[in-house]
């Protein structure tokens, strides 16, 4: 640019009048146009939505705080919050095993993830309910007919809740372990280096260093598995187990009126989905900390700083 | 009786087939600086790894302030010891890596604390008050709070440097630590170092700034192909080699 002196004396500058030259930004008929056609389209289903009385409105709103539906909203949210801190323990034991220098714990690890992946979650839900078919009695004891402590009948023992919490849980832990396996891997391999030359053994250098930064690559595809284990939790209507889906199942089986009570279910899958996506942001900003730097740049203005900070090596 | 830091009889390692070190014979001395320099794929990197026992050691013994690495030896045996064993026995030394390795979801001061606290089992604000001198003392006492990559790499090294004395340890391992900088801050990493090797550390440096071998070191070790070519004060290795590998080396590097 010019010094400071030369304007001052030519207060004509000739690059002042090019500074306000007023600029036309791009114009998008096409994509305007997309968007109005959209908004007409949008709209006018929902008016239809609003206006069509076999949607029963009045039904919706009826049984939208309805104690059945209530109680079965409370047994999803209960199936899902068991089935998935079970799944998510699991599933961190068989990442660590998957990716476990011995051989057999490694295949253990393989085996279990390729059985409980590769067969549908329906049928093993229907699996654990029959379980009792296969073994009536449910005993604790020694490998190979060594002696026996009898804890009681198949039957008593596996409830359809019980069968429900099982299949969903072995199910997720499946996919959990992939999910975390991916995630320790991420971790670059000088964090290892590091920890261990601070003096740290295997179980601290995981805690510590390796899962919390893993954490930052597991949670998007968590929140995922959470959010279709929540709705996944209404393939145990089969068991007949009165979740959300099945309590309104059992409502309008009565009064037929099939279409609002499946709203009514859907309204509440979608109100605690919201919830739950809020909390999975919360979550990822808090384990971001440190990659994504931006949040926490005001912090630097105190104090000057020793070295210039533009380079940095990465 | 002045024994040495490091010793290293016959130490070999092998990665599968390929033989990285081939038998390496060396005496580090208490309160000494010593250059690792050579080639790359010469193994000076792996035996600096091995004095910490991040690598294991196939054959030959090593022994760090008298005691043997990663091995008990109890009639005439050795023992692969045990991780918990291993872990303590890395507390004798501190290492810095080419490319940092600082942890980077803690703060420059949780990285500093974090080992102290959690590995010796110390009390946190006693630990935090000499990480705070620590920080003073490689010039970045106002960057307790921010996080490792908010920083350039010429600090983040000099942090990785102040986590590693926070430990206390006998002896400094560096690897490479100015190799992943860019230029105009190689400078003030090697100050640290030349003020760490003032105060009488005993430092194990794998560099390629054979300036600061020269100006700072004791000892110059000149690796080749897994094995120690020569060795000797910096004058003599660097000034007037006796094998023609280091001369090789010495006249494509300056």
């Amino acid at each position: 640019m010019q010094q400071h002196s030369i304007p001052d004396t030519r207060p004509e500058s000739p690059t002042a009048p090019a500074d306000s030259i007023p600029v036309v930004p791009l114009r998008h008929p096409v994509r305007l146009a997309i968007a109005v056609v959209l908004i007409v389209v949008a709209l006018s289903a929902a008016w239809d939505v609003a206006v069509n009385q076999r949607y029963h409105w009045d039904v919706v709103v009826s049984y939208l705080f309805a104690p059945q539906i209530l109680a079965g909203a409370g047994l999803t949210i209960l199936l899902t919050v068991v089935s998935m801190t079970a799944g998510i323990a699991l599933g961190t034991v068989l990442a660590v095993m998957r990716l476990s220098k011995n051989p057999i714990l490694s295949t253990i690890s393989r085996g279990y993830i390729w059985f409980f992946r590769g067969t549908p979650l329906l049928v093993q839900l229907i699996f654990w309910y029959n379980i009792a078919a296969l073994y009536p009695v449910i005993a604790f004891g020694l490998p190979l007919g060594g002696p026996s402590v009898v804890l009681g009948s198949a039957n008593v023992l596996i409830s359809p809740l019980t069968a429900a919490l099982l299949g969903l849980a072995l199910n997720e832990a499946a996919y959990m372990a992939e999910i975390i396996r991916g995630g320790i891997g991420s971790v670059d391999k000088g964090q290892y280096d590091a920890a261990r030359a601070l003096g740290m053994n295997g179980g601290q250098l995981m805690r510590r260093v390796i899962l919390p930064q893993a954490m930052r690559v597991v949670l998007p595809p968590t929140g995922n598995q959470v959010i279709s284990m929540l709705k996944g939790t209404s393939l145990v209507s089969v068991l007949a187990i009165s979740d959300l889906l099945y309590s309104a199942q059992i409502i309008y089986a009565t009064n037929y009126q099939t279409i609002p009570l499946l709203i009514v279910a859907s309204l509440w899958y979608l109100l605690m989905t919201t919830i739950l996506s809020f909390f999975q942001t919360k979550l990822e900003r808090r384990y971001g900390r440190g990659f994504d730097a931006a949040p926490r740049r005001p912090r630097r203005a105190k104090g000057p700083a020793n070295v210039p900070t533009q380079t940095r090596t990465a | 009786m002045n024994t040495a830091m490091v010793e290293a009889r016959g130490v070999r390692k092998s990665f599968g087939s390929t033989e990285i070190l081939k038998g390496i014979d060396l005496r580090i001395e208490r309160g000494s600086v010593t250059c690792l320099i050579g080639p790359s794929g010469s193994g000076k990197t792996t035996f600096l790894r091995c004095i910490n026992h991040l690598e294991k050691v196939d054959a030959g013994r090593l022994y760090v302030d008298e005691h043997l690495v990663g091995y008990t030896e109890r009639n005439g045996r050795l023992y692969e010891m045990k991780e918990r064993q291993t872990a303590r026995s890395r507390l004798n030394a501190g290492m810095v890596f080419q490319r940092f390795n600082l942890f980077p979801h803690m703060t420059v001061l949780e990285n500093i604390v974090e080992a102290p606290v959690h590995v010796l089992g110390r009390p946190r604000n006693e630990v935090t008050a000499e990480a705070q001198a620590l920080l003073d003392r490689v010039g970045l006492g106002n960057r307790g709070h921010s996080f490792p990559q908010e920083l350039s790499g010429g600090q983040q090294q000099r942090i990785a440097i102040a986590r590693a004395l926070a430990m206390k340890p006998k002896l400094m391992l560096f690897d490479e630590p100015t190799s992943a900088l860019d230029p105009e801050l190689v400078g003030e990493v090697l100050d640290v170092m030349k003020s760490l090797a003032e105060a009488g550390m005993t430092m194990v440096v794998v560099t390629h700034e054979l300036g600061f071998a020269r100006q700072v070191s004791d000892q110059v070790v000149f690796m080749d192909q897994g094995v120690v070519v020569e060795s000797g004060p910096p004058e003599q290795v660097l000034g007037s080699p006796q094998h023609e590998r280091t001369r090789a080396f010495l006249s494509k590097v300056l």
